[in-house]
């Protein structure tokens, strides 16, 4: 079986920087980690390649410092790993990543599943896997809690929805987004970690592959952020004492005071 | 302080300390008060390629030494010193048949110990004979093509658990130590059983383990090396692993002076943090030079043996008597820092320090160490002229 897991790198710390005048992360200054939920996708892939056999190929957008994540995808286990970077690839929205996501693929051709984490931590979106399924005009289930069984020309799956789930079977080539119930991702092996350090990540940047310029980067991204800002913190509450029927009185009083009651 | 390890010693060191900050430290004090023996920390040990760490390239490991298991031991222990002895017992019981074993039985066996589908364990120790290893009893009577095993291993180490067992046994009662021999034995064996388990202050995860041979066959193929090179065997293996329990040493030294420190500055009397205290601060002074100290003899132990030397069991003993004196010593210390608190099984103190202790009497008391050296020093006196 042939899968490509997507992932992104996200900054570590809580503490990130915005561009002013692009309205987007800036990237470069921090540690940058491997997008929490994509763990989940890389181990799905892993266990589907040990259980079926075949590839898992990682591949990642982002700057050039991304190409550490992708050697930590490596390290667990990954069998190859591909970096699209390119100045001209930066501050892409959700539609223009999706866009550049799936002219890789198209480039890279051979494969059965995609699998995807459900959303990123600081975009939060969850849009580009559905997104990138649609321009490869392939299937996609969201939010895959559990793979039951993989054939060659389908897969079924558990998707959660809000009380439960949902069987499904999806024929491939498709793509996946997971969830963190569908597994516990892996701890990377010293052999993994070894060949993480030597081993050649490709990176493709515009010319590498068929793109048309204008629909990657910012200006292929049709959504402009007009502000991020961290919601304001509410007021701290006020806690009543003494008895309970006293607080209930006070309350009460509180209530009609500020007319709610 | 650095120790300039290469790449790939980094490499290992922060692999261990990453499995041991997120798969142990977080079920620590469960596995110790439930007495659990460790299986899924063994399971990611293996699925990360530690469990074949020493074990040679063409049977399925990596070939690192001495050194890189101590490396993993001391991690480990930082979290937990229950997990890192069931890691460093393992080993023990693998290292006769990788340095004594032919080229059949380590084909047999250590491909599956390197990737850690099989755990092994090392059987010297009876009720009779402790220190005094020469007093074993259990038999080995050779009959046509098997040995008959009789008699009765006691606290062995993931005893129950593993599947391979090097175990030392006399072939031939008249000759004394010279008459022991080492044997591979696997779980399953007609007559091979498992008699009580203990119950212990610390450690409390490792699996501590009778074994019992009532008429147990073991077929000649499974003898180590020759007969009457049993006693050899276990010495040579324990000088090979002792710097891996100063190893262990260090690490759990280090846990509980980590926690001290951190909880030093956050306890406050009289209107003060308690690291404002001198009396406090000269413990944790002492404590971290002391470790520094028991870190640095370990690792250059290490680093001796497998520079390829070959008579080390002075070093090796000086290494495995210093470091468990100080992880007692500064355990106690770090409990005493958080006074009360560090008495409490809230807090993993007294644990770090339940664990501690056995670092000075398994594989041969401190005083036994001494002997050692002592021993070791007086026999190169006598080549002075
Ligand atoms: C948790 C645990 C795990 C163990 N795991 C293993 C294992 O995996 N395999 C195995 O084979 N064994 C194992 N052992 C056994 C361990 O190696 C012995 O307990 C140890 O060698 C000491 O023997 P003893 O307990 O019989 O003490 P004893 O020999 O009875 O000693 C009692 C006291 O007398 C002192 N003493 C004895 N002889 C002398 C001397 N000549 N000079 C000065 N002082 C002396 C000792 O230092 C000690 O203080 C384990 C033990 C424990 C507790």
């Amino acid at each position: 079986m042939e899968i490509i897991v997507c992932i992104k790198q996200v900054p570590e710390s809580t503490e990130v920087k915005i561009n002013p005048q692009t309205k987007t992360l800036v990237r470069e200054s921090v540690k940058g980690i491997i997008n929490p939920f994509d763990m989940y996708a890389i181990e799905e892939a892993l266990r589907l390649k040990e259980k079926l056999g075949g590839k898992v190929t990682a591949l990642s957008m982002g700057p050039p410092q991304a190409e550490e994540s992708l050697r930590e995808a490596i390290s667990l286990g990954v069998d190859e790993a591909i970096l699209l970077s390119d100045k001209s690839f930066a501050g892409a929205d959700t539609l223009a990543t999706a866009y550049t996501l799936a002219q890789a693929i198209k480039r890279i051709s051979q494969f059965d599943l995609i699998i995807c984490g459900k959303q990123t931590m600081d975009g939060d979106t969850a849009q580009v896997g559905p997104s990138l399924a649609e321009k490869l005009g392939i299937p996609h289930v969201a939010y895959v809690r559990k793979i039951n069984e993989v054939k060659t020309d389908s897969i079924i799956l558990e998707q959660m929805v809000e009380e439960g789930y949902r069987r499904i079977k999806m024929s491939l080539p498709g793509l996946i987004t997971v969830v963190k119930e569908i597994n516990e991702p892996r701890l990377p092996s010293l052999r993994g970690k070894m060949r993480a350090k030597s081993v050649e990540i490709l990176i493709w940047g515009v010319n590498d592959f068929n793109i048309e310029k204008e629909k990657v980067g910012l200006e292929g991204s049709p959504t402009q952020v007009i502000k991020i800002f961290a919601p304001q913190r509410r007021k701290k509450g006020e806690i009543l004492q003494g008895d309970i029927d006293s607080q209930v009185e006070q309350l009460v009083n509180k209530l009609k005071e500020s007319r709610v009651i | 302080m650095n120790y300039f390890l290469t790449e790939e010693q980094e490499m290992i060191k922060n692999l261990a300390r990453k499995i041991t900050d997120e798969k142990v430290i977080p079920i620590r004090q469960e596995l110790d008060e439930k007495e659990e023996f460790p299986w899924e920390v063994l399971k990611v040990l293996s699925q990360s390629d530690l469990m074949g760490l020493f074990i040679p390239p063409e049977y399925g490991g990596f070939g690192f030494g001495c050194f890189e298991m101590c490396l993993v031991i001391e991690e480990l222990s930082r979290g937990c010193g229950g997990v890192a002895v069931t890691f460093a017992a393992n080993a023990l019981g693998a290292y006769p048949i990788f340095l004594f074993g032919n080229e059949e039985q380590k084909k047999k066996y250590l491909p599956d110990v390197a990737r850690g589908k099989k755990i092994c364990a090392f059987g010297l120790t009876e009720a009779e004979a402790g220190s005094d290893a020469a007093a074993i009893r259990t038999s080995a009577i050779k009959q046509g093509n098997e040995y008959i095993l009789n008699g009765t291993k006691q606290w062995i180490t993931n005893g129950g658990e593993a599947d391979i067992y090097t175990v030392i046994a006399l072939t031939d009662k008249s000759k004394g130590i010279r008459g022991a021999s080492a044997f591979i034995l696997e779980k399953g064996m007609d007559g091979f059983s498992f008699g009580k388990k203990e119950k212990k202050m610390g450690i409390r995860c490792s699996a501590t383990r009778e074994l019992v041979f009532e008429d147990c066959r073991v077929p000649q193929e499974n003898l180590i090396g020759r007969e009457g090179m049993g006693f050899l065997i276990a010495m040579k293996t324990l000088d090979m692993t002792r710097p891996g329990i100063g190893a262990q040493s260090v690490g759990i030294a280090q846990g509980a002076f980590e926690e001290a420190l951190k909880y030093s500055r956050e306890r406050k009397q009289f209107g003060q943090s308690i690291s404002s205290f001198q009396a406090i601060q000269h413990m944790l002074a002492d404590m971290a030079t002391q470790i520094e100290a028991a870190r640095a003899l370990v690792y250059a132990v290490a680093r001796f043996i497998d520079s390829g030397a070959k008579e080390f069991s002075r070093e090796s003993a000086m290494a495995k008597l210093f470091a468990s004196d100080i992880a007692m010593n500064v355990t106690t210390n770090a409990v005493q820092i958080m006074g009360g608190y560090g008495y409490m099984r809230d807090y993993p103190v007294e644990k770090m320090m339940r664990d501690a202790k056995i670092t000075q009497i398994y594989e041969g008391t401190n005083q036994i160490q001494r002997n050692i050296i002592a021993l070791s020093l007086i026999k190169e006196a006598s080549s002075w002229r």
